[in-house]
């Protein structure tokens, strides 16, 4: 399959290699990877502040830099989700309205990706360690992706999986609401690590780069020796 | 004069500081979620319930003129009185008018949030009236001077010692922590205001216009009283309460409980259809139904949002919120806290005041999940940011989003900007987390993720080639 890369724009910028990792683990299910040209933001921050007009800017430049793609795909269930769900609501009444719901309609999160999409579980990844897993709101309830990471998780050769208590409680990042009310964020942020820390796992693992980097940013300011890892990261690991 | 938004940051800040507090509430809620989970697994299927329950209460507030007017006919057959009140000052006025014209020197009440809603209970003690709530929550809060917690636990912020050492000071109780004996010196306490009071005002669950009865739920039979041993009932309703038809309660009680307690059903459910009737022999002399608007026929207006009318109340959004769960419920500063709160209360009491309460919250949609009427809570908060944006954009936030928005789509210019960023980095170590620091909100609390040395479309172009951007 010809498979678009869609890398969210701080993906592209912070975490390189989380975009290796999806490119790697595609490419080694024998599919061809391209990155269209022409890409940037999605257009969420604005979307979220209340700003259409404005991420209606932003995400015309997305539609058009997929326009070619047949199959687009992203590491984040939060930008897949504004893609995929906002999208259609964003253009509604639009002239690209239609454009819109293609988009929509070809662009899939990662690991729903490969379960529903690709039917795979294994990919053939080794990574020897204690795991938990953070759902990241957008993917879980825009996207009902719940099952899919934990099903190519359990294939993962060498990793335990160990449940955290309320995985499914935001981390509290929410885009511009983490800068907005901090003290709110970082409470929720605290909470979601404790949660963590108790699991006695090594690595914690998100579809979500955004949530990994606001659940990173307290563990490294709590010296935690926990280490955080997008799903993709460990799935490319032999 | 501290501004709505600067009251609710600075108390956000203290109830977030205050883990103890935070750890308590979480700690109560934990407990509700295994008995809520237990009672939804008595639901054939809770989704279909919750499908069916959206679709009747959004028929239900499609028709409201039609139930209303069904609902205020059959209730004034039975000799009820139903005053219409379009905003809470009319509500007010008459209750007031009708204590007045009776005679009442006290008064007794039932929870009921609405009344929170009008401010009934400052109204009614400006005049001289002495007003006791009855819901042992609600009368807590009431010794506390303190306004409900959460819209169905008015007291959960409270420990048992708490609530004792308040008996001993208020009442001259002796100091116990054990939870019956604190309702029983409550109890003792009120048992003789409901022989002395001459009006009982309540609220209402559900309003059944086909038998033109309001339904009330609860646990401690406090309502039952209220009710109907002085001689006058005033109730005060919400108009989008009503539901079409009686059997209709055979969903909505038990989803109420559920969702609302982590009960199947609760203690007591009462119908209430008029004062008492000749061949009664007890019940209230007159029975008056204020039937309040306050706003409520603008969000029925917004065929986006009409949906939230559909509300019951129950909590269950407050519940597994984790903003609710870590501000608590004084921090909103608003009679409705949590989800369903954020997104009415700009409709209730203007858009452009409470916003912020639209913005102070990470999308997460736990709100909408744990809805039972389906209401599409945090998709109401991105409208309401929407409609504020539309109608008065922040000045800095406009200007921010047009160069970001003319940024994204200049890809070339965007990746430029970017890799100025990267030469800026290493100045910004030197501010770190200080009071210099631009991006303070988050270094204060929160590593800085770091630029990678190249982006991935730098990367992907050295090794994989493709168009120079």
């Amino acid at each position: 399959m010809r498979i678009s890369l869609f890398v969210p724009c701080f993906v592209d910028q912070l975490y390189p290699q989380v975009a290796w990792s999806v490119v790697r683990v595609l490419e080694g299910l024998g599919h061809q990877v391209e990155f269209p040209d022409g890409q940037s933001c999605c257009g969420q921050p604005p979307f979220n502040s209340g700003y259409w007009d404005e991420a209606r800017v932003a995400a015309r430049a997305t539609i058009a830099a997929f326009r070619d793609s047949e199959v687009v795909v992203g590491p984040s269930g939060s930008c897949v989700a504004m893609i995929k769900i906002f999208y259609p609501q964003l253009f509604a009444g639009d002239p690209q309205e239609l454009e819109a719901r293609e988009l929509a309609a070809k662009t899939h999160e990662f690991s729903s990706f490969l379960v529903n999409i690709l039917g795979v579980t294994d990919v053939g990844a080794k990574f020897s360690g204690k795991v938990t897993f953070h759902d990241g709101c957008h993917g879980l309830r825009e996207l009902g992706v719940k099952k899919e990471p934990r099903a190519l998780l359990e294939k993962v050769q060498g990793l335990e999986l160990l449940e955290m208590a309320e995985a499914e409680t935001c981390c509290g990042f929410g885009g511009t609401f983490a800068v907005k009310f901090p003290t709110i964020s970082t409470a929720m942020d605290e909470v979601k690590c404790s949660s963590i820390l108790e699991t006695g796992a090594d690595v914690v693992v998100s579809n979500d780069s955004s949530c990994l980097m606001q659940i990173r940013g307290m563990l490294e300011k709590q010296k935690s020796t926990v280490r955080s890892l997008h799903l993709a990261e460990i799935l490319a690991s032999r | 004069m501290t501004s709505i938004v600067a009251e609710f940051q600075r108390l956000a800040r203290r109830y977030t500081a205050d883990r103890q507090h935070r750890a308590f509430i979480q700690k109560g809620l934990s407990g509700y979620y295994q008995k809520r989970d237990a009672a939804k697994a008595s639901f054939q299927s809770w989704e279909d319930a919750r499908d069916l329950a959206a679709q009747t209460k959004y028929d239900a507030v499609n028709h409201l003129d039609q139930y209303l007017m069904e609902f205020t006919e059959k209730i004034e057959a039975r000799g009820a009185k139903v005053f219409w009140a379009s905003s809470a000052k009319e509500a007010r006025d008459f209750i007031l008018r009708v204590a007045r014209e009776n005679g009442v020197r006290s008064i007794i009440k039932s929870k009921t949030m609405t009344s929170e809603e009008i401010h009934l209970n400052d109204a009614l003690e400006k005049e001289g009236y002495g007003v006791i709530e009855s819901d042992l929550g609600e009368y807590i809060v009431q010794l506390r001077k303190e306004p409900p917690y959460h819209l169905v636990f008015p007291a959960m912020h409270l420990t048992r010692a708490q609530i004792s050492e308040l008996f001993q000071k208020e009442l001259g109780s002796s100091p116990t922590d054990d939870p019956e004996e604190l309702t029983m010196i409550a109890r003792r306490a009120m048992r003789r205001k409901y022989c002395e009071a001459d009006m009982g005002i309540s609220g209402a669950n559900f309003a059944v216009a086909e038998t033109g009865m309001i339904s009330i739920t609860e646990n401690e039979g406090n309502a039952r009283l209220t009710t109907s041993l002085p001689r006058i009932h005033v109730a005060l309703v919400g108009i989008e309460k009503v539901l079409p038809k009686l059997e209709n309660l055979a969903l909505f009680l038990p989803m109420l409980a559920t969702a609302g307690a982590g009960q199947q059903m609760t203690c007591y459910n009462t119908m209430y259809g008029g004062p008492r009737q000749p061949d009664e022999i007890d019940g209230p002399e007159q029975m008056h139904i204020v039937l309040l608007d306050n706003r409520r026929t603008e969000l029925l207006a917004d065929a986006q949002q009409r949906d939230t009318l559909g509300c019951i109340r129950c909590g269950a959004c407050l519940n597994v919120c984790p903003i609710f769960k870590n501000i608590g419920g004084y921090s909103y500063g608003t009679t409705y806290q949590g989800p369903i709160g954020s997104v009415i209360t700009p409709h209730l009491r203007g858009l452009q005041e409470w916003k912020h309460l639209s913005s102070a919250s990470s999308l997460c949609g736990a709100c909408t999940e744990a809805c039972p009427v389906k209401i599409d809570l945090h998709h109401h908060l991105l409208q309401n940011r929407r409609n504020a944006a539309r109608m008065k954009a922040v000045p800095a936030e406009k200007i921010s989003f047009l160069a970001f928005a003319w940024l994204m789509s200049h890809p070339p210019i965007y990746r430029m900007a970017v890799a100025l960023g990267r030469i800026f980095e290493p100045l910004h170590r030197l501010v770190n987390g200080t009071a210099l620091d631009p991006m303070r909100a988050w270094t204060k609390t929160r590593a800085l993720p770091k630029l990678a040395p190249d982006s991935f479309h730098q990367q992907w172009k050295k090794h994989r080639g493709g168009k120079p951007s």
